[in-house]
């Protein structure tokens, strides 16, 4: 359903009202058809052969995407709270533990919470714009015309290949941050590297690891079904590719770091 | 002759724009139907709900008797087998070869060996003129060449009806000429119904049996080419002549 959008001239409090009613109410509408596609994915994964060789295409395609970028991203985030902590603990005398500290951070919150935005980044907005171009230009109409479902055919592959490769890059980037937290530390805090792994090794065990892992299994839902729905609800030709590319990664951003304060919360239970 | 596609008393709105109100079409197995109309005034619509991917507000679209609103999912994926679609911009998959997106169709309705699917795409490229072209990209090819290369994968499963949306859209004369001629053989070859949805009159009477004007939300003049031509009707004059857009319907 269409709504006017109200101009800032005439934004007077009930007009203001009457906007923010209107936002709500597409709000509600977008949700309600993200849900659907949710369902929808759901009973093509159950009803249908998986589309395996799409799927190890997808796969491919976000390893490629994202792995310079999560590499980076992960060392020099290991690298810069192994600095500030050098500082901040230093002042305590404590500098020997920053590499507990930085494993702890990295394998609990940050590898996962970091990787996934940039995967939103990268892969979220290249699916949505990827999906939205062949909206725009009927591919998925064509699709449908001839017989196949688009929910299988586009959206279950990079569903479930975006679902895989968000904890294996999680995995990379825990590491690679961790390596780039103990060069700071053997600079900075004049620890061995064998005293910096063994500090990590004693300190982060597997279920800070699994709670971190377990986070990017929904983050990768999240952030391919946003882009996916984003992408197959484009309308208005290339501008609207632009704008549903960026909704993708703005709402699947937002819905990490939500989403992570309560699955967090959930997996403290455990 | 029992009529191979219906439209009866449809209605179709998006919004508070009411696209088609009444609107009744019926067309004769083997026959060439132009639906003619402006900008907005609905043409493209028919095309999707006879391939079921839009359902009218009311009203029904029969296919060869079979009303599409009594059809379960199943039936309606196994129903556009018997319908091929060339559309405007072609849209042909850019992540495949020619070759892939000719086989599509086949592919997803039949369980053909790679042998026999090879041979069927050659042979529908080569009733476009495009033989030789299977592993070549569909960035690679001309505008004239994509919907050549779409008409084969309209073409495909060997389809009773092909729908042809705005087929001349964006082509030079000569690719227009080469797509007109297309239309009439696929209709001489295969026997096919096509229905042509379009806005480019000189297109429209090289191709077609009978025309079907969109004017006022329904079809405001079926009947043949001829009998278009010699109209006195303001509103059919205007349009063929260039002179009046029903896009305001």
């Amino acid at each position: 359903m269409e709504y006017k959008q109200i101009a800032p001239s005439l934004l007077t409090p009930v007009a203001f009202l009457g906007s923010l009613g209107i936002q709500f109410i597409q709000f509600i509408e977008m949700l309600g058809s993200l849900m659907r596609l949710c369902a929808k994915s759901m009973l093509c994964l159950v009803r249908y052969k998986p589309p395996i060789q799409e799927i190890i295409r997808q796969f491919a395609i976000i390893g490629n995407r994202s792995f310079t970028i999560v590499f980076l991203i992960a060392i020099f985030t290991g690298m810069v709270i192994a600095l500030q902590l050098s500082v901040g603990m230093g002042r305590f005398g404590m500098k020997i533990y920053v590499g507990q500290i930085v494993g702890l951070a990295i394998f609990r919150e940050l590898g996962p919470v970091l990787t996934c935005l940039m995967i939103a980044a990268r892969v979220g907005s290249g699916i949505a714009a990827e999906m939205g171009s062949m909206v725009v230009t009927e591919q998925v109409l064509a699709i449908e015309a001839m017989g196949a479902d688009p929910v299988h055919k586009l959206v279950v592959p990079r569903l479930v290949a975006t679902v895989i490769a968000a904890p294996l890059l999680t995995t990379i980037a825990d590491v690679v941050g961790t390596a780039g937290g103990m060069i700071i530390t053997v600079v900075e805090a004049g620890v061995t590297p064998d005293f910096y792994i063994n500090q990590i090794t004693d300190t982060v065990l597997l279920r800070d690891y699994a709670s971190g892992i377990f986070k990017t299994v929904f983050f990768g839902y999240f952030i391919a079904m946003i882009a996916c729905h984003q992408g197959l609800m484009t309308s208005g030709g290339t501008e609207g590719v632009g704008k549903s590319t960026t909704k993708a990664v703005v709402y699947s951003s937002i819905m990490i770091v939500i989403s992570d304060f309560f699955l967090t919360k959930i997996f403290l239970y455990f | 002759m029992l009529p191979i596609v219906e439209f009866k008393n449809i209605n179709k709105s998006f919004g508070d724009n009411h696209v088609l109100v009444d609107a009744n079409l019926s067309i004769t197995k083997g026959e060439t139907i132009t639906i003619l109309g402006g900008s907005g005034t609905g043409k493209t619509v028919y095309l999707k709900l006879l391939l079921g991917v839009m359902r009218p507000d009311s009203g029904s679209v029969m296919f060869r008797g079979q009303n599409l609103g009594d059809m379960e999912e199943k039936q309606i994926i196994s129903m556009r087998k018997h319908i091929g679609m060339l559309f405007q911009g072609a849209a042909l998959f850019d992540s495949l070869t020619v070759a892939e997106n000719v086989a599509y169709p086949l592919r997803e309705h039949f369980n053909y060996d790679e042998e026999r699917i090879a041979h069927i795409v050659a042979d529908r490229l080569d009733m476009v003129g495009l033989e030789g072209i299977e592993e070549m990209m569909p960035a690679d090819l001309s505008g004239g060449m994509k919907k050549r290369v779409g008409l084969a994968r309209a073409i495909a499963t060997d389809p009773d009806v092909i729908l042809y949306d705005e087929p001349t859209t964006g082509l030079d004369p000569a690719n227009t000429k080469r797509i007109c001629r297309l239309i009439m053989e696929m209709q001489q070859k295969l026997k096919v119904t096509s229905i042509v949805v379009t806005h480019d009159m000189e297109a429209a009477f090289t191709v077609t049996d009978r025309m079907a004007l969109l004017h006022g939300k329904r079809f405001h003049f079926i009947g043949t080419k001829d009998e278009a031509r010699v109209s006195h009707d303001p509103i059919v004059q205007g349009f063929i002549r260039g002179e009046m857009d029903t896009g305001d319907g």
